[in-house]
């Protein structure tokens, strides 16, 4: 799977090839029916197809034949058009199971008859492995299918699932115990307990997704279809009772001829909504689509549309909200001691320290104060041990050590000075860790240890708040410190001190208050609160617990993409609305020009309302039916890409859809119908 | 347009507007049963009712039972009408001393009557007992205006009520807005109209000497009655059958310029008042406030272009130098089928306020309009009769299209879409489609079957495209549950009288039920809470998309069915 999703072009070529075909092999009417206002159409063009057929034999038929073939191909290339871009969104699917599949290959696995590693074995092929069977995998074997691992670690490359070729470690207990089938150990040996039954693993719910095999439609979608298939049956009904309503008035007037079969059929396929018709499912499924290609995987389309919904998201500080790990961000001298002198005794105690935080005041002093970072002949370094709680450094008759400051306090026997006192406690406040320094028995002062917010994230949670969604950071850390990392990041409400209890009770919180909550877990304790949230986002390298409560697994293990996941779900319902909008909006222009064509006969006032001064007749209406397909073809690529979601209220965004659609859509036809008429007439293809 | 025309409009707004404040609130407290001072004077007759009907007031139906209540009611109701009617020769109250109604006219008014619509295939004052006229036809006046209201209240109450089982109880919302809000306001209308002429006897007729029969001694008999007990309920209930048959154009029936007045308020007095009544009951008033201006939005412009086409006269006259100008002696305009007490801007208020509510009375015959003057008020009965509408089924109707409007809105925003803080999802946007479809559906196969046969084309007046507007607006009246007539057509026989009624009784209550189940399903749900990705839907921007959605469904649905009436006929002159 790749992961340069911009790169990947709209159109490929074996993918337009293959969705040509794919095209007509949709116009199976088992399958067409699926879609109301489409069936409606291909039952119109083959009508029309045999009323060209009775003229061109009859001589005598509903119009003249050739009228009738322009109408009825026409109609056809708007069946084909709407099947071409399901096609289109289906076949990038396509091409990705394909690749997926080849990972699942069938594999000889090793099962052991207990759990130990060196248990009586047989080999078995991966697609007779049982639920609870506990096999072996070595070093350049592949993982037969999903488990957990309950002993050893080896290194592992999933970048047939996740792209990624960076191994991953996957190792006994903890939350990085799930492998997934189709999968290689690369180093080390474990042994895996099995955890899906064949046919149910991973691997084959991916690539049931990405085919769009067991897509269901979407709550919305489904409401959607009724409101398209009611306003089909308006305008079957407007189209069928024109038939007699026109008789009548030629009865009455005693001049034109009824109105033809064909203009009815013709103007019933313009009336529908086919615009919206046609790319529906295309819109649907380039939606799954644009979730794999973030590499997010949702068990339902219901899930992704549930995104667009949610309106509270439960965010884990660490990681998501900030780097996750405290870094050095200040050094605070006590009096007397330069800021120099502090770093340079900080640096030099953390020189051998391998953490993170370690390594980060070494940084710090470096890059503030120039302290050196040579390792000076003979020192002595003290690790940090659960017993000293300290870590230092012994040089040249110096004993630097830095740690806690309760810890420090004890180790110089006495209390710490004043101004070192309230650096600590101010520290603390902000949120920060401090850490405090001393040399022998003369405390130097306080680095400052702070996790830092990622850069740009309180931008994007203003945007979410924009688009009216919560944010609630949920952490581990003590209320103050929460509260202080809440205000920097802008997050509009922290948990504090979470357990996994607390993070269910807040998820039923927001529930009972009738918002919809999305959340992302990795760990076996989240999956509780996984279960209860109404978007739950998995971390791939979590726990098959885990995997299994949520609704989505995200497997690049990207918390921040929860944001990403709502912004898609949204998307999906903005484009269905916007075509749904559009779609009816034209219909205003496609009465204009085929009425007044209709009754001309009849009623020659009635080309007053001919507003776009048409051809003729016969033109008229044939450049509405062309109109009403190429606009089909000319919008698949918004229907695949999507259109743009922006962070602002729901007002907004709706004035301006209505603007650009609504507005656009009354507007748009007229000059194209027009265009159309001219280049028929130009090119005397019409009488 | 005339200075008068214009003053009469305005005049119109503000005093419907200040009476429907008040008497929206009321209606909000009757609901909620914060009516205090009313129900300590009539909450003895309310108990004692349901003490003699057997009703358990505290019963909480769900939807469902609600709808079989109201369905059971109205099939009684029109066949208790029905047997009146045919059985009248043998009741007392029947001075004239006419016969039964014939079986078709009879199934026709039943239907018309209980469904709200009162199309009239008789002439009142020759066909109608004062027993019938009172105890059917009034009475079903009060009682299906009531059944109207009761359901609106039903759907309030589902988007009001959270994880709730019912809809309230049918038998008190009936009982209740027939006793605390129809009955006093009749009252107290009916005596103001006693007082501006109108007869109120049992006599039934009274012998006038005119010049022309003095001399051979025999005087002309004008037909009296207990008419205006009856015109008041027949105006505030939406109902419109007169009780002449040339309804509010009959001097007895509309005798001066001031009743004309207060009548055209009394159409939508309830209609308006309702929508404040629905914002308060929400607890969002400018929601009540923003579905009212949506309404006027639609109904100001449509009116202005009917009093303007009506006011400028019959164009085909101008060459015969017949003066239709208005001046100091005379209001000019189109005077065909129109009261000189009136005039032409009176009568055109009158058309579009009296299709714009389902309420069917005339004070001119609609016939007579200039095309674009008649093209006005049957758009306005298409639209769904929604635009004010019925008491209680036009703001029901209203939040049908409110409904089908925040689904598109919700799409567009990226949202699924609530209104009132209930999600609508697939079940409601089911509904509200049956609700919005049933009335169009009605009018256009109606229509396509009368002329398509001999039986529905050959009773029209008029050729061409006159006589198709005449078919299509008896359809569009009676799917509507409007039962105004456009006139030039006979429809007292069988064909008419049936499809009519077959109409009626859908186009009635088929949306009622769909209507019934929307507010099942909100009841049962939570309520979402408002946040900024939530749509506003009190502003301008919902008023906006609310006319939209009635505008375009109207508009595509008929556009080539007034195509070939009304718009063609306009072209052609």
């Amino acid at each position: 799977m790749s992961h340069d999703k911009a790169a990947k072009p709209l159109f490929e070529r074996a993918i337009v090839r293959r969705a040509i075909g794919e095209s007509f092999r949709k116009l199976d009417p088992r399958h067409m029916i699926r879609n109301p206002v489409m069936f409606c159409v291909e039952v119109g063009s083959a009508f029309t197809t045999i009323l060209f057929i009775h003229a061109a034999a009859t001589g005598n038929g509903d119009a003249s034949p050739g009228f009738i073939l322009a109408i009825s191909l026409w109609l056809w290339f708007t069946v084909l058009f709407a099947n071409f871009a399901e096609a289109m969104a289906e076949g990038r699917g396509k091409a990705q199971a394909d690749s997926l599949r080849k990972a699942r290959k069938e594999v000889m696995a090793t099962r052991l008859a207990e759990a130990k590693r060196d248990a009586a074995r047989e080999q078995v092929p991966s697609s007779q492995l049982k639920l609870g069977d506990i096999v072996l995998v070595e070093a350049g074997q592949a993982i037969p299918t999903d488990g957990d691992v309950i002993e050893g670690a080896a290194s592992v490359d999933e970048s047939a699932i996740t792209g990624e070729s960076a191994p991953v470690i996957r190792e006994s207990g903890g939350d990085r115990s799930a492998v997934t089938g189709g999968t290689r150990v690369l180093s080390d040996w474990i042994l895996v307990r099995i955890s899906a039954e064949p046919g149910k693993t991973f691997l084959d719910r991916m690539i049931g997704m990405v085919e769009g095999a067991k897509r269901q439609k979407t709550p919305n979608e489904i409401a959607l279809d009724i409101l398209l298939a009611g306003l089909t049956i308006v305008f079957l009904l407007v189209t069928v009772t024109l038939r007699p309503f026109s008789t009548f008035a030629v009865e009455q007037q005693g001049a034109g001829a009824p109105v033809t079969l064909t203009v009815l059929v013709a103007l019933l396929v313009c009336l529908i909504p086919t615009t919206i018709g046609g790319l529906l499912s295309a819109i649907g499924i380039a939606g799954m689509d644009r979730m794999i290609q973030a590499n997010v995987l949702a068990t339902s389309g219901r899930a992704v549309e549930a995104a667009g919904d949610v309106d509270v998201l439960l965010l884990d500080k660490t990681g998501t909200i900030t780097h996750g790990n405290r870094q050095a961000t200040a050094f605070l001298p006590a009096r007397g001691v330069t800021e120099a002198e502090l770093a340079k005794a900080a640096t030099l105690s953390s020189l051998a320290d391998e953490t993170p935080e370690g390594k980060s005041i070494v940084a710090l002093g470096k890059s503030k104060h120039g302290a050196a970072i040579e390792v000076p002949e003979g020192a002595t370094f003290i690790a940090f041990s659960a017993h000293t709680r300290m870590s230092g450094i012994d040089v040249g008759g110096r004993s630097i050590r830095k740690g806690a400051s309760d810890t420090i306090t004890r180790h110089v026997g006495g209390a710490l000075p004043p101004e070192v006192r309230t650096a600590v406690d101010d520290v603390a406040k902000r949120g920060a860790t401090p850490l405090v320094v001393s040399e022998g028995e003369r405390v130097l002062g306080v680095v400052r240890l702070e996790d830092i917010v990622k850069a740009g994230i309180r931008e994007r949670f203003e945007e979410l708040r924009a688009m009216g969604i919560r944010t609630v950071m949920i952490t581990g850390d003590n209320p103050l410190t929460a509260a202080a990392i809440a205000a920097e990041a802008g997050v509009d409400d922290f948990l504090a001190e979470a357990t996994p209890e607390a993070k269910l009770a807040k998820i039923r919180e927001y529930q009972a208050g009738g918002h919809l909550v999305a959340m992302t877990g990795d760990g076996t304790n989240d999956a509780p609160a996984l279960a209860q949230a109404d978007v739950a986002v998995a971390m791939n390298t979590g726990t098959q617990a885990a995997k299994e409560a949520g609704n989505m697994v995200d497997l690049d293990s990207n918390p921040t993409k929860l944001i990403d996941v709502v912004t898609v779900g949204k998307q999906m319902l903005i484009t269905r609305g916007a075509l749904t909008t559009f779609s009816v909006a034209n219909d205003v222009s496609k009465y204009f020009a085929i009425i007044p064509a209709a009754f001309a006969g009849t009623y020659p006032a009635l080309s007053a309302l001919d507003v776009m001064h048409l051809h003729s007749p016969t033109s008229a209406v044939l450049s509405a039916v062309i109109f009403n397909a190429l606009i089909i073809v000319a919008l698949i690529p918004l229907a695949l890409r999507g259109i743009k979601v922006r962070a602002a209220p729901a007002a907004q965004t709706l004035r301006r859809n209505l603007l650009v659609f609504g507005l656009g859509g009354l507007v748009l036809p007229f000059p194209f119908i027009k265009l159309i008429d001219v280049a028929l007439a130009g090119l005397h293809l019409v009488a | 347009m005339t200075g008068v025309g214009i003053a009469q409009l305005v005049a119109f707004a503000v005093v419907l507007v200040a009476l429907a404040i008040p008497l929206g609130g009321y209606m909000a407290r009757v609901y909620q049963g914060e009516a205090r001072w009313s129900q300590r004077v009539l909450g003895p007759i309310e108990r004692g009712l349901y003490r003699l009907c057997r009703v358990r007031p505290q019963e909480d139906m769900p939807w469902t039972r609600y709808a079989t209540s109201i369905l059971w009611f109205s099939l009684f109701s029109a066949l208790a009408v029905y047997g009146l009617e045919r059985l009248q020769a043998s009741l007392p109250l029947n001075p004239a001393g006419f016969d039964g109604v014939p079986p078709n006219v009879a199934f026709n008014t039943a239907i018309s009557f209980t469904s709200n619509t009162n199309w009239q295939a008789y002439g009142g004052e020759t066909t109608m007992s004062h027993l019938t006229q009172m105890a059917a036809l009034a009475v079903q006046n009060f009682l299906s205006a009531a059944v109207g209201m009761a359901v609106l209240v039903a759907l309030i109450r589902g988007f009001t009520r959270r994880h709730a089982p019912g809809i309230g109880n049918f038998w008190v919302d009936l009982t209740r807005t027939t006793l605390y809000i129809l009955l006093p306001l009749s009252i107290v209308f009916a005596l103001f109209l006693v007082a501006t002429g109108i007869p109120q006897t049992f006599d039934h007729q009274a012998a006038i000497a005119t010049l022309e029969r003095a001399a051979d001694g025999h005087p002309q008999g004008l037909a009296l009655g207990p008419v205006a007990s009856q015109i008041a309920i027949k105006m505030l209930g939406t109902n419109g059958g007169g009780y002449y048959n040339i309804n509010s154009a009959h001097p007895f029936e509309n005798p001066t310029a001031l009743s004309n007045f207060v009548q055209t308020v009394s159409i939508l007095l309830i209609a308006v008042a309702l929508c404040f009544t629905f914002g308060r009951m929400v607890k969002a008033r400018r929601q009540g406030v923003v579905i009212l201006i949506a309404m006027a939005v639609i109904f100001v412009p449509i009116t202005l272009v009917t009093t303007w086409a009506e006011q400028q006269g019959n164009v085909t006259l101008v060459d015969t130098g017949v003066d239709q100008v208005a001046s100091a002696t005379q209001g000019g305009g189109n005077m065909e089928g129109k009261e000189t007490r009136f005039g032409a801007a009176a009568s055109a208020l009158w058309a579009t306020s009296t299709t714009a509510a389902s309420n069917g009375s005339v004070n001119a015959m609609h016939d007579s309009f200039t095309p674009l003057g008649g093209l006005g008020p049957m758009w306005l009965i298409q639209l769904g009769e929604v635009i004010f509408g019925g008491v209680g089924c036009g703001l029901y109707g209203m939040l049908l299209f409110a409904i089908v409007a925040v689904f598109l809105a919700g799409l567009m925003v990226g949202r699924t879409p609530e209104f009132l803080g209930k999600k609508i999802e697939a079940f409601e946007m089911k509904m509200a489609t049956v609700g919005i479809l049933m009335p169009s559906v009605c009018i256009l196969i109606g229509t396509a079957i009368a002329v398509a046969t001999t039986a529905g084309s050959s009773t029209i007046a008029n050729p061409g495209p006159h006589g198709f507007s005449e078919i299509l607006y008896a359809f569009s009246s009676a799917s509507g549950n409007n039962g105004s007539a456009f006139g030039g057509i006979t429809v007292s026989g069988d064909f008419y009288t049936i499809a009519l009624g077959v109409c009626m009784w859908l186009a009635r209550f088929i949306p009622m039920i769909a209507v019934l189940a929307i507010a099942g399903s909100l009841a049962s749900k939570k309520t979402v809470p408002a946040s900024s990705g939530t749509l506003p839907t009190d502003g301008p921007l919902f008023v906006f998309l609310l006319v939209g959605v009635v505008i375009l469904v109207g508009a595509l649905t008929f556009l080539p069915a007034l195509g070939l009436g009304p718009i063609v006929e306009h072209l052609s002159i």
